[in-house]
């Protein structure tokens, strides 16, 4: 559906894009994550058409970017998507749906898939941004896309309406079509992406499923010791490489030495009151990688 | 860059994309400004018109239609480029210009479709305004059913005029970055296109004193403007421009033909003028 090969883009001296490749197959999710300015945009863009690139090459729909045949089978969403504020949601939809050569009929049942079929008579200048990236949604749905390019689609959105839209992508996904999303946050795209890429500085840092990356950051496990009454003080002594946080104890560790030090902290008997194991988050991973890169 | 939308879907396309426009237009007052503006304009010149009627022998309507043709000058450009310099530029500030330009739809059909509606409402406005001073003169003077033709003929070459401001205002817009300075490029070409350009050829005509420029040169630069290219086609074609200004002298130098083929030109030059700034655009 997608296919990147050394994607490279220039704004003058600085390098936008720096030799990217990566695929998106029918029915895959992927992510794009980045810092601002690490080129999740300028690369949706260049997907689009919508900006020429250096060198490299892009294949979307076996076409080229921008191609009529391109554009008959992707839909977009920006990033803080806008319409006319003095044309209704059901106006805007319409007008969408006669771009793409579908009745404007068809306007009510589209925003009433995305929850706002009460709102589709108001003017889009009374929506609020959630509201708005409804809209945006909406016209992302039309004409059954076979390749869909959001950029930080879930931004604006509350939680439920975030669940609401991954379910929306998912039987997308179901029906063949190819996604690539963009995030700033590992944590937003959650479970609900089948593989993950990273960029920093136009660079590809990382690729692959969440777990893949888990086992390839391979950060450290964190033991939260709680040391039973009096104890504080014998159980430091005994761990000295442990970190005090509040009445806790933080005890790093590798992830081949788990068991080692899980063995270790239980051989201290009754010094200790509790002991919980925090796997890295989602965060420390996605900074592993998308710092590496000199950032 | 091409239109990829079959055949058939175009032409709805592109009329979905107008009736949009013309909404956002009525829904932002333009075409009750618009059509205010002509009407108050016609009033005040047809009630003003009436000292030289009679006694020349000429019917109030086209004494009327001579004082339009020289406030048209002036309001048609204007109406057009306040339409119109807000079309690229006001998109792609607001951020809805990236989105429109990955739909299946060529940047030609979308242009079209802002000018079919931006035409409508100029047309509208004309049609208020000059309807208005066409019935208040036959109510006043029951001989001017003789200026008929001339009110006509003033509607059709100001939807042109209005056409090629149009034209040219989507370009300027397509070229400046953001719209306030779409704005001041469109009251530049204004105030270049129907005042200094006139001014600036009057002290040429001055200082040339009856030489060459006057009699070669003079009535080629009238027909390079379209402003001026309507002055004298609609001056010419009712024989008032003794009831005109200065300018209009020359109009007898002119032959009809010439300045109406200046009008029904530009308005193709400045459409692919538009088209040609809207493609170099990136969003």
């Amino acid at each position: 559906m997608l296919n990147l090969t050394s994607l490279t883009k220039q704004y003058g001296a600085l390098a936008a894009l720096s030799a990217v490749s990566f695929e998106v197959a029918p029915g895959e999710r992927v992510a794009l994550l980045g810092h601002n300015g690490a080129g999740k945009s300028t690369l949706m863009k260049i997907v689009l058409g919508l900006i020429p690139f250096d060198a490299g090459q892009v294949s979307v729909l076996g076409a080229a970017p921008g191609s009529a045949q391109a554009r008959a089978g992707v839909a977009y969403l920006p990033e803080n998507v806008a319409f006319h504020p003095a044309l209704t949601g059901e106006e805007q939809i319409g007008l969408f749906l006669s771009l793409r050569g579908e009745s404007p009929a068809r306007a009510r049942d589209l925003l009433g898939r995305v929850g706002l079929h009460d709102a589709a008579r108001r003017r889009i200048g009374t929506y609020s941004k959630g509201m708005r990236q409804r809209v945006g949604l909406a016209q992302a749905l039309i004409g059954r896309p076979r390749l869909l390019i959001l950029d930080e689609p879930t931004s604006g959105l509350d939680p439920v309406s975030r669940r609401d839209f991954y379910a929306l992508l998912d039987d997308l996904a179901a029906e063949g079509a190819a996604i690539l999303l963009s995030s700033h946050a590992l944590t937003e795209v959650e479970a609900r992406t089948d593989r993950i890429v990273i960029l920093s500085g136009g660079h590809l840092v990382a690729r692959g499923t969440l777990s893949s990356l888990r086992a390839k950051a391979d950060l450290p496990v964190t033991l939260q010791i709680t040391p039973a009454p009096g104890q504080e003080a014998r159980l430091a002594e005994a761990l000295p490489e442990a970190v005090r946080v509040g009445g806790q104890l933080h005890l790093s560790s590798a992830q081949g030495q788990k068991l080692a030090a899980l063995a270790r902290v239980a051989g201290l008997g009754a010094m200790v009151a509790d002991l919980d194991l925090i796997p890295p988050s989602l965060e420390d991973i996605y900074s592993h990688f998308s710092r590496r890169d000199g950032q | 860059m091409s239109a990829t939308l079959a055949p058939a879907n175009l032409a709805p396309a592109i009329l979905a994309l107008a009736k949009a426009e013309f909404r956002i237009a009525t829904r932002n007052r333009w075409l009750a400004i618009a059509a205010g503006l002509m009407v108050i304009f016609a009033l005040i010149l047809t009630a003003a018109g009436s000292g030289p009627s009679g006694s020349l022998g000429t019917d109030r309507l086209s004494v009327t239609v001579a004082s339009l043709t020289s406030l048209s000058v002036y309001l048609v450009p204007l109406i057009a480029l306040l339409l119109s310099f807000d079309a690229v530029a006001g998109e792609a500030e607001r951020g809805t210009l990236p989105l429109i330009l990955t739909y299946p739809i060529g940047r030609g059909p979308i242009l079209a479709g802002k000018a079919l509606a931006h035409l409508a409402i100029l047309t509208l406005a004309l049609i208020a305004g000059y309807g208005t001073a066409g019935v208040a003169a036959v109510l006043l003077d029951p001989t001017s059913g003789a200026g008929l033709g001339a009110l006509l003929r003033l509607i059709w070459t100001s939807v042109a005029l209005g056409a090629t401001f149009l034209g040219l205002g989507y370009a300027i817009s397509a070229r400046a970055k953001r719209p306030s300075a779409a704005a001041g490029g469109a009251v530049g070409l204004w105030l270049l296109a129907v005042v200094l350009y006139d001014l600036a050829l009057l002290a040429a005509v001055v200082a040339d004193n009856g030489g060459a420029f006057t009699t070669q040169v003079f009535p080629l630069t009238l027909l390079a403007n379209p402003a001026d290219a309507f002055r004298l086609f609609n001056l010419a074609a009712a024989q008032a421009g003794a009831a005109a200004s200065g300018v209009a002298a020359a109009a007898g130098a002119v032959p009809l033909w010439q300045s109406a083929a200046s009008l029904l030109l530009w308005p193709a030059l400045a459409g692919a003028l538009a088209l040609v700034s809207f493609r170099k655009v990136t969003p």
